[in-house]
């Protein structure tokens, strides 16, 4: 039989990263692709220039806290702040169903316009396409970003160390259950809302207050467990997180539970982990809680030299396990 | 009460811990027999935690794990019929049966879709009046209820677009089949605290009455696994065989009495086919003659090739205790979660992919 794609090329988790390795990388491999970071850093001239593209096919579009919309222009952004850049230009690109319904259309972009103009960042430039009814479903959407460097730090995905602390920026899950809770098929009732929303002015703050982080990423799909290994295994150390120091809401726990997933691989989109020297780390949260992006940040773990490339869970009776990244399709269509 | 919270509380459970410690208890094995324990008992980290002489050892409790290729291959046979939709548990969709996994099929275009009830599937089957929807009827007691109670409601209802292929099984058979073999040496046994929900407690007697052996039924939490193991423990320090329900809040003694109703009224015991075990006497659930428009295996021909054991793989070895995953020589390398060679490395609640999840080496 030939081989086909399948789903979980797309989850986020161990069989994406090897079809990203093994198909794609491989025939576009270049210095700057192969550090696999979500967005690529590069000079042009005297300007270091920070670039990432993201596309968004999410199911249910319409969802607790917000939509497509808000995902497409909240999600590029925080790709790009996360090594630091300042966000500049957006490009954004429509594939839409034929039928889609107009008035559906026109509050995403409303959505659109609000999250770029919160955010300080303007769409510059665009592309539309409407595919026969049953070719696409409603409306999937891509958006590339540009952003500049006003620093000379190495914030990469490589560049974790031991000692580090591990911090996160707020409540772990929200997002994905926000959408999973509204999906046909589940739908319970819950009063979840996705955390949709932009970090550049957090990172920003975070940035005043100190050059000491050395890596951080926005677990979003495949959630914070898969984050944690890319790191552990971009920078090849190990990484300890305490299962008491979790923040997760209640109402998150209790889905949760009920659907029988794990909080820690369910997507965030308004959450950064940041791996920082830990003489500034107990300083930083401070300055991230005074921010309304960052005000339930707290310390998950640190960084190890043992377990290279593992993440280890001390479990709130004093075991310990493996968090392995994500095996499969937990959840697709989740942004 | 939240149910939940209040059975993770770290300081009770360092306190029992210290209990456990303590006390000289006599080199044991207990087994968990409910895939939904061994997860809970790797995740929370209770193997560190309890003396070193205790062995922690995982049954044949996990329903995807047990589903035999044969029954698969029904699956994979049922599904080249015209207009039939495949509806299944999601963990069901990656087991390699002799041929295909459900998950090969459906990338070679056959329709299958992953439901988390019975129910979704009988609404596909409203919906789509001009197709046949089958409904891959796999696990223990704790599953039998919802799909019996979809027979009953496709019945009530006139949807005659719905069948069940039933490969229930049934979990008391299994441990006498598994103790009767002799293979391991078990010195007592965490009860499933789901199933006993359902049968009730009384139906787990015969573990201390007949085979001597000391049983606990306990929840899924860890302070109620922590409770049961130290229960065990005291009793096979003192050479007391028993039977002790620590999941009060969820076990009767008479179990789920509608639950067991439904389940007399749709099905009938009969022999089934157990991964591990082979054929098990009087071991399966069967839709009954009443009923019997809705049996997939009566409306369609599902009769299968002899099916074939997937090459190496251990997996019947681990459902029977007698190696753990690690002590495979496909584990990790070869079979893992992306590409598993057994069913143990596929369910959520299989020992192998336990091990391979959250096993500290």
């Amino acid at each position: 039989m030939a081989k086909k794609i399948l789903l979980s090329y797309g989850s986020g988790g161990v069989m994406m990263h090897r079809f990203i390795n093994d198909v794609i990388q491989k025939k576009f491999s270049n210095p700057l692709l192969d550090k696999l970071n979500d967005q690529s850093v590069f000079n042009i001239e005297k300007h270091r220039l920070a670039f990432s593209t993201d596309s968004y096919v999410v199911d249910p579009i319409f969802f607790p806290g917000g939509n497509i919309g808000d995902l497409a222009i909240n999600g590029t952004i925080n790709d790009l702040v996360m090594c630091g850049a300042k966000p500049l230009y957006l490009s954004v690109g429509f594939i839409i169903e034929e039928g889609f319904d107009i008035d559906s259309f026109e509050v995403i972009i409303d959505s659109m316009s609000n999250c770029a103009k919160k955010a300080g960042v303007n769409i510059i430039t665009g592309d539309t396409k409407v595919v026969q009814s049953g070719k696409a479903d409603k409306i999937f959407i891509n958006t590339s970003g540009i952003g500049i460097l006003e620093n000379d730090l190495n914030i990469s995905g490589d560049n974790a160390k031991p000692g580090d602390k591990v911090i996160i920026s707020g409540t772990i899950g929200d997002h994905g259950m926000a959408v999973l809770t509204k999906r046909e098929g589940i739908m319970i009732d819950s009063d979840i809302k996705s955390d949709t929303m932009a970090l550049n002015r957090l990172v920003e703050k975070m940035l005043i207050h100190t050059d000491k982080i050395h890596a951080m990423r926005d677990p979003t799909r495949g959630g914070v467990a898969t984050t944690l290994n890319e790191i552990a295994n971009q920078s090849d150390v190990g990484i300890t997180i305490y299962e008491k120091n979790l923040p997760i809401r209640e109402n998150v726990k209790a889905a949760c539970e009920m659907l029988g997933f794990d909080p820690l691989y369910v997507a965030n989109e308004g959450k950064l982990i940041a791996f920082v020297e830990p003489d500034i780390a107990e300083s930083l949260v401070e300055v991230m809680r005074s921010t309304d992006e960052g005000k339930d940040a707290c310390i998950i773990g640190e960084v190890i030299k043992e377990y290279p490339k593992k993440v280890i869970l001390k479990t709130s009776i004093g075991g310990s396990r493996v968090v392995s990244m994500l095996t499969g399709e937990q959840l697709p269509r989740i942004c | 009460m939240k149910f939940i919270t209040e059975f993770r509380d770290s300081n009770l459970a360092e306190s029992i811990i210290k209990l456990l410690r303590k006390e000289a208890y006599p080199n044991s094995n207990l087994m968990e027999f409910c895939g939904g324990h061994t997860v809970a008992i790797f995740r929370s980290g209770i193997r560190e935690v309890v003396p070193k002489n205790v062995k922690m050892l995982s049954g044949p409790g996990c329903p995807v794990c047990v589903t035999s290729n044969s029954d698969i291959d029904k699956a994979g046979k049922v599904v080249r019929y015209p207009d039939v939709i495949l509806t299944t548990f999601g963990d069901m969709m990656k087991v390699p049966g002799s041929y295909d996994s459900l998950y090969d099929l459906r990338a070679k275009g056959y329709d299958i879709r992953v439901v988390y009830s019975t129910i979704d599937a009988l609404k596909i089957a409203e919906e789509n009046k001009n197709k046949k929807i089958v409904f891959f009827g796999i696990g223990f007691e704790t599953t039998a209820p919802t799909i019996a109670a979809s027979i009953i409601e496709a019945k009530r209802r006139n949807i005659n677009n719905y069948f069940v292929i039933s490969v229930l099984k049934l979990t008391i058979p299994a441990i006498k089949k598994l103790l009767s073999l002799g293979e391991v040496k078990v010195n007592g046994i965490i009860g499933p605290g789901h199933v006993s929900t359902i049968t009730g407690a009384n139906d787990w007697k015969f573990l201390p009455d007949e085979y001597k052996i000391p049983c606990v039924l306990t929840g899924f939490e860890p302070l109620d696994i922590l409770l049961g193991i130290k229960s065990l423990l005291d009793m096979i320090k003192q050479n007391k065989q028993e039977l002790v329900t620590e999941y009060l809040r969820s076990v009767k003694p008479e179990g789920n009495i509608i639950a067991k109703e439904m389940i007399e009224k749709v099905f009938i015991v009969d022999d089934s086919d157990w991964r591990g075990f082979n054929v098990i006497e009087k071991s399966g659930l069967k839709i009954s003659k009443e009923f019997e428009e809705f049996d997939a295996e009566k409306v369609f021909d599902l009769k299968t090739e002899p099916s074939i054991k997937n090459c190496g793989c251990k997996c019947d070895e681990v459902l029977r205790g007698i190696i753990s995953p690690v002590e495979c020589s496909l584990f990790r390398e070869v079979c893992n979660p992306e590409n598993p060679l057994g069913p143990c490395m596929v369910s959520s609640e299989g020992a192998c992919a336990a091990y391979y999840n959250y096993y500290v080496e």
